[in-house]
């Protein structure tokens, strides 16, 4: 997916503005004229610098018709299998953030795994006994041997 | 002097040390190997593991895995036509041209040979170059700090980039992610919303992991491109006609390892950069510069050896100033403050023998490339047809498990997340990486160097010139941003 170079100019433009609004409630250093403020602030006028060029520029590709798109997407947009796979790649991760320590490492691990394997076309009859396999040894990697506190959540009960 | 070389030898030749720089060489080779896995991903995937390792052993891991993973890039351009890193991509056609003439074994050879001279070279450089410029940063005070910092952010914006403003934007941006939390001169908690995960900044090793390996696997997942097949062909003595290619390019090696560890070295610019500008110079100054592309050796001499210099290369300016050169060493940098080893001229006095073990590393590892690479090339098929469809979701697993290592908190998992989705999108639109990774890391040096330097000098902006060394820093980094633009004007203003 391709922005156009004037709305990526548009969004640095605001976000310089609200950055140098922010700032202002920073607080000084007493006695000094330089505090916590100056680096955000030189930022802010940096990126609404560069947004305002880059808004000059897209709108120069515009009135040049080399692209008359405000957006423009890649080919693999047009394969629905491709867009579900994206969407379910970063759709696993929001999950696991949000179930791993109610569900624990054991099966978020699992469930993690068979989704992305269903997505990349591995073979059906795999897809449960390799991801379970994987989990396993990632658990024992980090939970054995370098004793990450991956979370057991419901499994408690069957800790080891 | 030769007692902290005697300390550094029994530190790198100690038995677990040994088993890690075995392991992380399989590692890198392997990494290497696969399309669609980098160099830089492999040291990302390497943190969370040398997490729990001892400070030798930890650089040992990513020293090796590096070097032989850049090498070994170079196999699947040759019998893939895609190249297994991006620093390989220089001459994947010229070497894929060669196998379809039925020279793989040379141009594996080749690539095998000359990436360890070149990796050689670069850490002869850096076993010279490293402690002179310590000694002399030694001197340095904040105005030299900051326009070092400063300078090698600008070179990190125009080398990665040729639009420098997208340069800028990403690497305000990663200033902007620096400054999170209460790391300022002040102590003030800034952009921290009221969240006590962000007081503590964000955390880099998540950020860079995000950055380096998820978004590899958002691009696998739209991956538009038919799988290659793989070219059939024997391979037997790789080594045959090495000795002839070196008696016949000494130059091409020798001005290859050169730009490829000078390139290494400037902020920003690692392998990949260093193989595209050495394969053109080699095309330029060749004697037959016809022959390029059709499957001729010359570019793959000069560009394989300037990536792996360029490796060394990189680290030289992360270790005397705790500037990365490249994007590994942007990591690397964090490796080492995590391990009470920050990097500095004071490095080199306080711990020259940590030093020195880093230096061994480097030697050891571009000599065991030899031996390994040869196997590595030997199982490259077996290698290639590693199920990728099994092997990337693993790979994401072992992400969301080495970003949630470091700290124990989910919320490092989220920070992975939101930088590939970023890196992801910020790619696809022109806007480089790099830079973003280099103002992340340089963002705390930067602000604390000139804010300190702002209050000596009392808001007298001659203060920064007034120091000899100051003076020509910052003239050098007024010169980047403004010779461009000079050189432009004049053009228009003489006739066409």
């Amino acid at each position: 997916m391709k922005v156009n170079d004037a709305i990526w100019g548009a969004l640095l433009v605001a976000l310089a503005v609200a950055l140098l609004v922010h700032i202002q409630s920073f607080p000084t250093i007493p006695g000094q004229k330089y505090g916590p403020a100056l680096m955000p602030g030189v930022v802010a006028v940096g990126l609404a610098v560069c947004g305002a060029l880059l808004i000059v520029k897209g709108l120069a590709v515009r009135r040049a018709r080399e692209s008359l798109h405000w957006v423009e997407f890649d080919e693999w947009i047009s394969s629905s299998r491709r867009v579900v796979a994206l969407a379910l790649t970063i759709g696993v991760n929001v999950f696991y953030i949000l179930v791993v320590d109610w569900l624990g490492f054991m099966l978020a691990g699992v469930i993690y795994l068979s989704v992305l394997f269903w997505v990349f076309g591995v073979r059906t009859k795999w897809i449960v006994p390799i991801a379970l396999l994987v989990t396993l040894a990632i658990h024992y990697a980090f939970y054995k041997l370098l004793r990450v506190p991956l979370p057991w959540g419901i499994l408690q009960g069957v800790a080891w | 002097m030769s007692d902290a070389w005697m300390q550094a030898f029994s530190l790198v030749f100690e038995p677990y040390n040994m088993a890690v720089m075995l392991g992380a060489s399989l590692f890198g080779l392997f990494v290497g190997a696969v399309p669609g896995l980098t160099a830089t991903m492999a040291t990302a995937l390497l943190v969370p593991v040398t997490f729990f390792m001892a400070p030798i052993p930890a650089i040992a891991a990513i020293v090796t895995a590096t070097a032989m993973a850049i090498f070994s890039g170079d196999i699947p351009g040759c019998l893939l036509r895609m190249p297994g890193t991006p620093a390989s991509a220089a001459y994947t056609d010229e070497a894929y041209a060669m196998t379809r003439k039925g020279q793989a074994e040379l141009a594996l050879g080749a690539g095998l040979v000359f990436s360890a001279v070149g990796g050689l070279f670069g850490t002869a450089v850096l076993i010279v170059a490293a402690p002179t410029l310590a000694e002399f940063a030694l001197r340095f005070s904040s105005f030299e700090y900051f326009w070092l910092v400063l300078l090698g952010l600008t070179c990190a914006v125009f080398m990665t980039s040729d639009r420098p403003v997208k340069g800028f934007v990403s690497l305000l941006l990663g200033l902007l992610i620096a400054g999170v939390g209460l790391g300022n001169p002040a102590g003030f908690p800034r952009f921290t919303f009221g969240s006590t995960e962000l007081l503590g900044g964000i955390g880099m090793i998540p950020l860079m992991i995000g950055m380096f390996a998820i978004s590899e696997i958002f691009r696998y997942a739209v991956d538009t491109n038919p799988p290659a097949r793989i070219a059939d062909q024997a391979i037997g003595n790789v080594f045959r006609g090495m000795w002839h290619l070196a008696v016949k390019y000494p130059v091409q090696i020798l001005r290859g390892s050169t730009l490829g560890t000078l390139v290494g070295a400037l902020p920003g610019a690692g392998a990949d950069i260093a193989a595209w500008m050495s394969y053109a110079i080699s095309k330029k100054f060749s004697k037959e510069p016809e022959k390029f592309g059709t499957g001729h050796v010359e570019g793959i001499v000069e560009s394989g050896a300037a990536n792996n210099s360029a490796l060394a290369g990189a680290w030289i300016p992360a270790l005397v100033f705790g500037i990365p050169g490249d994007s590994i060493t942007a990591i690397v940098i964090g490796v080492l403050y995590m391990k009470n080893m920050n990097p500095g001229p004071s490095l080199f006095t306080n711990d020259p023998q940590k030093i020195y073990a880093v230096f061994l590393l480097f030697i050891i590892a571009n000599l065991i490339m030899i031996p390994l690479g040869f196997l590595c090339i030997k199982a490259a098929k077996r290698i290639l047809k590693v199920p990728r469809n099994v092997l990337m979701p693993v790979i994401m697993l072992f992400c969301v498990v080495g970003a949630f290592a470091i700290n124990n908190t989910a919320f490092d998992v989220t920070v992975m997340l939101v930088a590939g989705v970023a890196a992801f999108v910020l790619e696809r639109n022109g806007f480089p990486i790099a830079p973003a990774i280099l103002g992340v890391v340089l963002g705390g040096m930067l602000e604390e160097n000139f804010v300190t330097s702002m209050i000596k000098a009392d808001g007298n902006w001659f203060a920064f010139f007034e120091r000899p060394v100051a003076a020509t820093l910052g003239a050098l980094t007024l010169a980047v941003w403004f010779l461009p633009i000079l050189l432009r004007r004049l053009r228009q203003l003489a006739p066409a």
